[in-house]
């Protein structure tokens, strides 16, 4: 057998990065940068909230993001660097162009949550996968309950959006609680966990539709909150997180137990998680 | 029942007790506020006073000699803020000041003390309670200590 | 396209009455074997190499491991002298198929960096690669074939290059007659007869003068068995090859329960028994590699010195890496034991909720190349005597 790699047949359209060009960045923290990327070629992607894109940086690597925003056309990523892909991205200056392929996996249920109390409850980057959940709910507030964002983060320089954060605030249709681990007397607002801020909510336990999305540790104790206020497993749903390197179900990478997180998430019922969490190393 | 005993019953820290208990720790409460910013207790102060806040919020400070002071914990309407009056030396470890405006009601320690030892059961019942807290501040503080946002390759 | 149309239809058995069937003197094989090359087949069949009967080119049917039979125990695999000149007188070696549907290493793409950015190029070469011919497949291979065919073609993404490779593939199945002790197809389903679509079906008959059934299992089939210097079937031919796969049926020692598998594996996912298993598991992947079903890759975007160039490569990945599950700043599964029970629980468990089949054929690869000699039906067995709490 040939030692040398065999040339593929064509390369599939899902496996093929397409080039975007950065159009803008922002920096949000001292790790984590924003992008707005534009098509270069074919038609702009639309992805629904929740759902993740393969980033490829040309030359170093290819990594799962969630996408933080899609507006005209255009996909919005925030990155934190935390390896050599990462850094990467986040390194693409304006102008640079990275691939993209995707969006892949499930989303929020935003749509089944009409209707309802609505808990958003994001830790750190967390966030981000978030985000278009926060702009769809605030756009059509009238089609739901009470709506509420709490956000936890690690110091005030760690949070991300916080000039949205403080829109979203004064215009005064969702209910904003952020609060941060620790912080200097100079930060006008809370310190403490994001528990603390579930057990100060406004929510029907018995309706509210609860989108977690943080660290594993974090969204565990959120749940755990959660529950103690009465929310029932149906009513959570959680972004989960593991080694992923297709994205189209073919690597084997992704699984957790008998699901496979590019395909039956990352957006997960806690109905399905919660025999999956307690099991370590699974 | 008196008017601080009224407002007592409502709150989550003090449900369940009856309404003699409530007096007989009214007899040891007052009103008191404070201005946004006001200092409400100094690191190393005599601590013989629990609050009950009511309205606004406060800070609990440390003070790093090269950071200078760090907020570790706000707190809010409902919560219990000060347990230094339970144990010996009676002093506070921590500053803490009014965010905003602030009323709570003030209890005094040496007096509840007093009835504590009197009566065991409300000795019970306030430890008990005060336990309850401890645990629910120890846990978020545990949490914050795995750094769950912190950069990658922590434990 | 033909890989798809595999999928959506149920395995049949083939239709003896419906299409052609005859007998064949072994060196009519040489025949088949010509008859595949002139058509533009790549023939790929059986080979005794470096001590081992492995797949490779076969440009003649001289190079079959005539008369060579194989000895399997957990952790041992060795080549035996047949007294007689079978063909296919062996069970299964360390090769499976897979390694030319899904190649260990493989670029995907090639691209170049072009002004600001980079262009992907798109390579047009299913003219140069001939279209693959596997002889002597066996049913636990078919069955493996069908599985991995769920895989990467039965979602909602396709793989391009698999399908590719697929499309078109020639199928020469045989019976098995001689099975290894490590076998347990049985259990599992394929075999020992074959069950699956392929194109021709052999069956080598040695009682009575040494000869080959061969059924026709597809029109392309039967095409070229027409071609082939044959006699007529008799009754004995038939009898003759019915005999032989219920004959090895009969002689497969081991067995596994698989009725509820699925449900068993995922109430025992803290059964002691891994620890125990743990303590005897290399974690050296070797289960992974000889297993005709596992599909896991990895890829690698590498670039020139200059950076102007970038590939990314496929490669074959094994769960049994740390690296498999590696999740920013550690692996989700550090321990031997959680990577052993991953793969166990998936192949037998899981696969079902993935891909709604088994992902275990029998074939007993895995119990004779582990170095350890690690049984898995004895550890499913182990694992059914301790289950936590039955349903």
């Amino acid at each position: 057998m040939s030692a040398a790699p065999e040339l593929a047949a064509p390369a599939s359209g899902a496996m093929v990065p397409q080039p975007f060009r950065v159009r803008r960045r922002r920096r949000e923290t001292a790790d984590t940068w924003t992008l707005t990327l534009e098509p270069l070629a074919g038609a702009p992607i639309s992805p629904g909230p929740g759902q993740f894109t393969m980033v490829y940086a040309f030359g170093v690597g290819e990594i799962p993001i969630s996408v933080s925003g899609s507006h005209d056309g255009l996909l919005v990523h925030t990155v934190r660097a935390v390896g050599a892909v990462s850094a990467a991205i986040c390194n693409a200056k304006q102008g640079a162009v990275l691939g993209v392929r995707g969006p892949f996996g499930t989303t929020w249920p935003v749509q089944d949550a009409v209707g309802h109390d609505v808990l958003v409850i994001a830790g750190g980057v967390g966030l981000a996968p978030l985000r278009t959940a926060v702009q769809t709910l605030e756009r059509s507030r009238e089609d739901y309950g009470e709506v509420t964002l709490l956000y936890g983060g690690r110091s005030p320089g760690d949070l991300l959006f916080r000039r949205e954060l403080e829109w979203l605030r004064r215009r005064g249709k969702l209910n904003v609680d952020v609060t941060v681990d620790a912080a200097r007397p100079d930060w006008a607002g809370k310190v403490g966990v994001v528990p603390k801020l579930i057990d100060g909510a406004h929510f029907d336990p018995e309706t509210v539709i609860a989108l977690v999305c943080g660290p594993e540790v974090m969204m565990h104790f959120a749940v755990t909150a959660l529950r103690e206020r009465g929310v029932d497993t149906g009513q959570i749903y959680l972004s989960m997180e593991r080694n992923m390197r297709c994205a189209v179900g073919h690597c084997g990478h992704c699984q957790l137990g008998p699901t496979l997180v590019c395909r039956d998430g990352a957006v997960y019922s806690y109905d399905t998680l919660e025999p999956l969490m307690g099991v370590r190393e699974l | 029942m008196t008017a601080l005993a009224e407002i007592m019953k409502d709150a989550p820290f003090f449900a369940g007790l009856r309404t003699e208990t409530l007096e007989l720790v009214a007899g040891c409460g007052s009103n008191v506020q404070f201005e946004p910013g006001a200092l409400i207790f100094r690191e190393g102060e005599q601590a013989d006073i629990f609050y009950l806040l009511r309205h606004g919020s406060v800070s609990i400070e440390a003070y790093a000699p090269a950071s200078g002071p760090l907020v570790i914990e706000t707190l809010e309407a409902g919560d219990v803020l000060g347990w230094s009056w339970l144990f010996e030396p009676h002093r506070w470890h921590f500053d803490a000041h009014a965010l905003t405006s602030v009323r709570a009601t003030a209890f005094d320690g040496a007096c509840l003390r007093a009835k504590c030892d009197a009566d065991p059961a409300l000795g019970y019942e306030l430890v008990s309670r005060f336990a309850q807290t401890l645990i629910e501040r120890l846990q978020w503080t545990r949490l914050r200590l795995l750094d769950v946002y912190g950069h990658v390759g922590r434990p | 396209m033909q890989a798809q149309a595999h999928l959506r239809e149920p395995a049949r058995k083939v239709q003896v009455t419906q299409l052609d069937s005859a007998v064949l003197e072994p060196d009519a094989l040489e025949s088949l074997v010509s008859a595949l090359r002139g058509r533009g087949y790549r023939v790929l069949g059986p080979r005794l190499r470096d001590g081992a009967i492995v797949y490779d080119d076969l440009e003649s049917a001289d190079q079959l491991p005539i008369g060579w039979s194989d000895t399997q125990q957990p952790g041992s695999y060795r080549v035996t002298r047949r007294a007689d000149e079978a063909r296919f007188g062996y069970a299964v070696g360390p090769h499976s198929w897979k390694q030319f549907l899904l190649p260990a290493r493989l670029r995907i793409w090639r691209s170049h960096r072009s002004g600001e950015g980079f262009e992907v190029e798109v390579q047009a070469d299913d003219a140069q690669r001939p279209p693959l011919a596997f002889v002597g497949v066996r049913g636990c291979e078919l069955q493996a074939i069908a599985v991995q065919d769920r895989v990467l073609l039965g979602g909602s993404y396709q793989d391009a290059d698999y399908a590719l490779r697929r499309d078109g593939i020639f199928i020469v199945a045989v019976d098995c007659f001689e099975p290894a002790d490590t076998c347990f197809c049985v259990s599992m389903g394929g075999g020992p007869q074959i069950r699956g679509e392929c194109d021709l079906v052999l069956s080598e008959l040695l009682d009575g003068g040494h000869r080959f059934l061969v059924r026709a299992g597809s029109d392309r089939g039967a095409e070229i068995l027409s071609e082939l210097p044959r006699t007529d079937v008799l009754p004995r031919d038939l009898a003759g090859a019915q005999d032989a796969v219920t004959s090895a049926a009969a002689r497969m020692t081991r067995t596994v329960e698989t009725g509820d598998l699925r449900d068993l594996l995922a109430r025992n996912l803290e059964n002691p028994r891994w620890d125990e298993v743990a303590e005897r598991c290399l974690t050296c992947g070797n289960c992974t590699m000889v297993c005709p079903t596992c599909f896991c890759t990895s890829v690698e975007d590498v670039s020139d010195l200059a950076g102007t160039q970038a590939e990314r490569v496929r490669l074959w990945e094994s769960c049994f890496s740390v690296e498999h599950s590696f999740l920013h700043g550690g692996s989700v599964r550090r321990s031997g034991r959680s990577r052993y029970r991953q793969w166990l629980t998936h192949k037998f468990g899981t696969w079902h909720d993935q891909f709604d089949s088994s992902g275990c054929v029998g074939c007993g690869r895995c119990i004779a190349w582990c170095p350890v000699g690690i049984d898995v039906t004895e550890e499913l067995a182990a694992i059914r005597d301790t289950d936590r709490a039955p349903a």
